[in-house]
């Protein structure tokens, strides 16, 4: 832990956000917000059917001019997202139909008219004539042979299969004294940030250029991909991304929506915009998390493990997307399932299933919720088994401390921490003494109390060899920032990631304040806008801090070099001699302003040293963590909960965090993406599922039947920081973005089965809905009859 | 989606109101909390869309020994917040109160709900436990219906297409009076999976308990009530328990039990 004291806004300080007061004031830009002479709205005819062949599309009579199909677009290509993993299965994703539709909201055919009203109205009046082909709904049924194919060149319906073999697992099946064996189910999620995804497309004449203003996380990536699918130059385009309220990796991919409206304003010249509504997210936006276990555990009669062996299988939708292909979330779940745990042997085989649903994307956490909820189960079964507190056996299994760093055994490589002690400290915090005291008398209302508890590792900021190892397309490299120093002594940051929500333009001018020590309010961030900024992959897989902070912490030490050269200078002394505090310059018996030395470089450049550094006051520097394999945030969430055994309905009654994501930037931001993690988590846990019928219709379409956790379900969250620096990344900074949304599950699941252990009922899917409570003690009564 | 386009009829008065119905594909509106989403979602395609919201005769309030008279334009908030005065020992404000959220409370109306008749309403099986009348007007002059007899089906009521819900004739209940409502969902602001509503008024002889939200209107469990007035609490529950067994044999065992929990947990509640 670091007790390094804090001054002034730089890292460690408990800054308030820049970016709060135009939002809290409702004066942020957002797409929504943005109008234009001229703009006509987009709306689009979707698929009624989950899979059928296209035989025709009919336009209404007179309003010809005004809807597309795939034939009237040529010049916009397929989404095709390669992969380099060897028997990885191409999808062709057209962004409007060609031969055949693959799930429910598939796109036929774009309308355009001065209102989205109009423009629905068209859509209305166009008919979709089709063929109905069997529909693929489950991996099951996917997997089974004979199956319908949605992309029948491949012969099956398997994007890709992956093998994982320790190579000792039947040794150990053949003499472990205990055997626990699971399935687990997660359920399909839509990720539902708060504003939904949107995009404005014109031409601007002045620059000759495709002007795309969408709500993204990752802008210079979509200007990429743009010029891909409508084979542009990377010059034709600028992606200027607005403020985006929320992304949880659903705006981290190109969708045909952002194509489609793009190819618009590129061959009309004029405005378009397409702004997503709740129902289109909802049946036709990227899907999540759906994913099936099978899992045997092998353990001492200690509980201590011994080896995993384990089937997952991801519902992976119909297409691939662009860039994280169909394949990143089994090929996360295979590699992520031993979680932070001393292993000594596993064997996992993952299966990314094509199916008749929304494609699916990677959603906060990454596969990493779905295998937090599976491992975590497995701990409480395999305590169970040996009549042991889960607790302890947990405490047993985690990665000591005196192994750090330690390369598990799918060669993740924890770079530091101390995973049992933030078991211990959840533990005591939960007051888990008092709650197993209290479990001993019933309660007045008949609920029943369970304790449960979760520990995870975050792998944030992945670099280049875990992309390179995942076969995506896209693999990020150095993250570049510019800082400039401004002639009246404050500075501008440019970077090309982009903020979402977390808060990025106060934490990046507290790195740059860290080292410059000029308050954050000098310190302008400007980020995203393909036009200004650096090339950048993006916000995504809890990077930006680590990434884009490193990079402007390596940009701010070497433009303090130069001001301390030209400083030196001016104060007559040696730049060794230079120090920054407090926003000023001290050298041996002077002091300066930044704004001192500004006007030297820009106004008064007679004043400066011979041989001065030509550069300027300008600085662009590239930067990657020694180590890229990622740093490891961790935590264990620990929670109380009351059943109603009469209702299957499940309150959460307390809620501790103890989280390490080394050193903190801004404390503040840190705990809200904790809370807001946690409310996502608890939504997995209890609440969210996008469910489908057997033709593969979508039946949560509306709000009223997908329920998001509102504040009133959420518990007051206590959370706890320690910080455990990472020997391999600038200020020993880890990302924290994904973490607090993975253990809510496991915790919560392990209370309610904790709760219900009196009665004998185990729950093993999730949303723990009061119908699969019910379930599951009506299943023991059912038993107890037989 | 955005609503399909409609002619909107803004009606300064109820023969005004009641004329404008007169014509193909008319449709009252008063808060749109029910009919907003349909209209987005173009499930509902009014060709004309009459706005009951200047209507001042349905905002009537009139109170006599018997009872009180609302109009059917009150709103969930102003019934929650005492605006409406409360005859029903607290029953009403508070069953208000857990209706939705705040925002829709601020609009969706007493009338507005009765006359959509989603069977997981609140006020259907509130009222209907209450023994409250409506009050209609229609072209043919204003007639009267009590709740068991307006609701015919989910979603289906007595109303015809070119009448309207214009008060709510809510029994003053005694100072003795107890009243139960539970409602079981899985968040705030969720539509009921089961209702329990008891009102038991042993002054005025008069007790009801209703089991709601079972995709059909709300039932009268009348041996319970029977037993009830009588003053024979467990005798109550096991005649309800009977009873839903009974009314509700097409639905699962799951089904059954929530519901019954819902009324047993009202009944709980009306005790003390």
């Amino acid at each position: 832990m670091s007790g390094e004291a804090v001054t002034g806004d730089g890292i460690g300080a408990r800054v308030r956000r820049k970016e709060d007061a135009r939002h809290l004031l409702g004066r942020g830009r957002f797409v929504g917000d943005i109008r234009m002479p001229g703009l006509s709205d987009v709306a689009f005819l979707r698929s009624p059917m989950a899979h059928a062949r296209v035989r025709s599309v009919t336009k209404p009579e007179g309003q010809e001019q005004r809807v597309y199909t795939a034939q009237d677009a040529p010049g916009v290509g397929a989404i095709i997202t390669r992969s380099a993993i060897p028997g990885y299965k191409l999808s062709s994703y057209p962004p409007l139909a060609t031969e055949k539709v693959r799930f429910v909201g598939d796109i036929v055919a774009m309308a355009v008219a001065p209102t989205r009203a109009e423009a629905e109205d068209l859509c209305d009046a166009t008919v979709f004539d089709y063929e109905e082909l069997p529909p693929i709904v489950d991996c099951t049924s996917g997997r089974a042979p004979g199956a319908a194919l949605l992309h029948e060149p491949w012969g099956d319906n398997l994007f890709l299969e992956t093998f994982f073999d320790s190579g000792n697992i039947e040794e150990v099946a053949a003499t472990a004294p205990v055997k626990v064996e699971k399935r687990f189910k997660t359920a399909r999620q839509c990720m539902h940030p708060m504003e939904g995804k949107g995009v404005v497309a014109y031409w601007d004449f002045q620059a000759n250029q495709l002007v795309v203003i969408t709500s993204t996380q990752v802008p210079h990536l979509i200007r990429t991909g743009l010029c891909e699918c409508l084979g542009l130059e990377h010059a034709q385009v600028r992606v200027q991304p607005p403020d985006v309220g929320g992304g949880f990796g659903y705006k981290c991919l190109l969708q045909p929506e952002e194509i489609l409206v793009s190819w618009l304003a590129l061959t009309q010249k004029r405005p378009f915009r397409w702004i997503e509504d709740r129902r289109e997210h909802l049946t036709a936006g990227a899907n999540a998390r759906q994913h099936e276990y099978i899992i045997t555990a092998y353990a001492d009669e200690r509980g201590r493990l011994l080896g995993l062996d384990a089937e997952v299988s991801v519902d992976v939708g119909a297409y691939s997307v662009w860039p994280f292909t169909a394949c990143l979330e089994a090929a996360q779940a295979g590699g992520n399932l031993p979680g932070p745990y001393v292993l000594p042997a596993y064997r996992c085989k993952t299966f990314s299933v094509a199916t008749n649903k929304p494609p699916f994307a990677p959603y906060r956490g990454v596969a990493r919720p779905g295998v937090c909820f599976a491992m975590e189960l497995t701990i409480d079964a395999i305590a169970k088994a040996v009549g042991r507190e889960a607790v302890e056996v947990r405490a047993e299994n985690l990665v000591p401390a005196s192994a750090m760093p330690y390369a598990n055994i799918t060669k993740k490589f924890y770079d530091s921490g101390d995973y049992p002690a933030s078991l211990a400290t959840a533990r005591e915090m939960i007051g888990f003494d008092t709650v197993r005291a209290r479990q001993q008398a019933p309660e007045s209302d008949g609920r029943l109390i369970g304790l449960g508890f979760s520990t995870y590792t975050e792998q944030s900021a992945h670099g280049t060899k875990v992309f390179a190892s995942w076969g995506i397309p896209m693999i990020p490299g150095f993250e570049q920032a510019t800082i400039r120093l401004t002639p009246d002594g404050g500075a501008e940051v440019k970077a090309g990631i982009h903020t979402i929500g977390q808060g990025l333009e106060t934490t990046l001018a507290q790195v740059a304040s860290e080292i410059l020590t000029l308050p954050v309010d000098r310190i302008r961030v400007v980020l995203g806008d393909t036009a200004t900024t650096p090339y950048s992959t993006g916000a995504y897989a809890s990077r930006g801090i680590v990434m884009a902070g490193g990079a402007v912490s390596k940009a701010s030490s070497v433009l303090a070099e130069r001001v301390k050269a030209i400083a030196a200078h001016l104060m007559q002394c040696r730049p060794d001699e230079v120090r920054f505090e407090g926003g000023a310059i001290h050298g041996v018996n002077a002091t300066l302003s930044f704004k001192d030395v500004a006007r030297a470089w820009y106004l008064r450049p007679e004043l400066l040293p011979d041989g001065v550094n030509t550069g300027g006051l300008e600085v662009t520097e590239g930067y990657k963590p020694e180590v890229d394999t990622g740093v490891f945030s961790y935590a264990t969430h620990a929670c109380v909960v009351a059943v109603d055994p009469r209702t299957g309905a499940t309150e959460i009654l307390d809620y501790v965090v103890v989280e390490d994501c080394g050193r903190m930037v801004n404390p503040m931001i840190v705990e809200g993406q904790a809370y807001g993690g946690v409310a996502q988590g608890i939504g997995t846990a209890l609440f969210e599922e996008s469910t489908y019928d057997a033709q593969g219709q979508p039946l949560a379409s509306t709000l009223i039947d997908y329920l998001l956790p509102g504040p009133t379900e959420l518990p007051k969250v206590r959370v706890v920081h320690t910080e455990t620096l990472s020997p391999y990344s600038a200020h020993g900074i880890k990302g924290v973005g994904e973490g607090g949304a993975i253990a809510p599950a496991g915790a919560v699941v392990n209370a309610i089965n904790d709760a219900l252990r009196p009665r004998g009922a185990v729950l093993t899917e999730i949303p723990a809905s009061p119908a699969r409570v019910m379930a599951a003690l009506s299943a023991v009564e059912e038993r107890a009859v037989a | 989606m955005k609503a399909a386009a409609f002619d909107l009829a803004p009606a300064a008065s109820l023969s005004e109101a009641v004329n404008a119905l007169a014509g193909d594909g008319a449709k009252v509106m008063a808060g749109g909390c029910s009919l907003g989403p349909m209209l987005n979602l173009r499930l509902a395609r009014p060709s004309t869309l009459v706005d009951l919201r200047r209507i001042g005769e349905l905002r009537t309030l009139q109170r006599n020994d018997t009872h009180l008279l609302i109009g059917a334009a009150w709103t969930h908030a102003e019934i929650e917040d005492g605006v409406v005065p409360d005859v029903t020992a607290g029953l009403m404000p508070r069953v208000a109160h857990g209706i939705a959220y705040r925002a829709v409370r601020n609009r969706g109306t007493v009338g507005g709900s009765l006359a959509h008749a989603d069977p997981a309403a609140d006020w259907v099986s509130t009222l209907t436990a209450l023994d409250a009348r409506l009050v209609i007007r229609g072209p043919a002059g204003t007639r009267e219906a009590a709740l068991p007899d307006f609701f015919l089906a989910a979603y289906t009521t007595s109303l015809a297409d070119d009448e309207i819900i214009t008060a709510v004739r809510i029994p003053v209940l005694s100072g003795s009076a107890r009243t139960g409502y539970h409602k079981i969902c899985r968040k705030t602001g969720e539509f009921a999976q089961a209702i329990g509503a008891v009102v038991v008024d042993a002054e005025r002889g008069f007790a009801r308990v209703v089991c709601g939200a079972i995709e059909a209107p709300p039932i009268l469990l009348v041996g319970a009530a029977k037993a009830l007035l009588a003053g024979d609490r467990v005798g109550a529950l096991s005649r309800a328990k009977e009873d839903l067994d009974a009314a509700l044999k097409d639905h699962d065992a799951a089904f059954r039990a929530l519901h019954a929990v819902a009324v047993e947990r009202a009944l709980d509640e009306a005790a003390v």
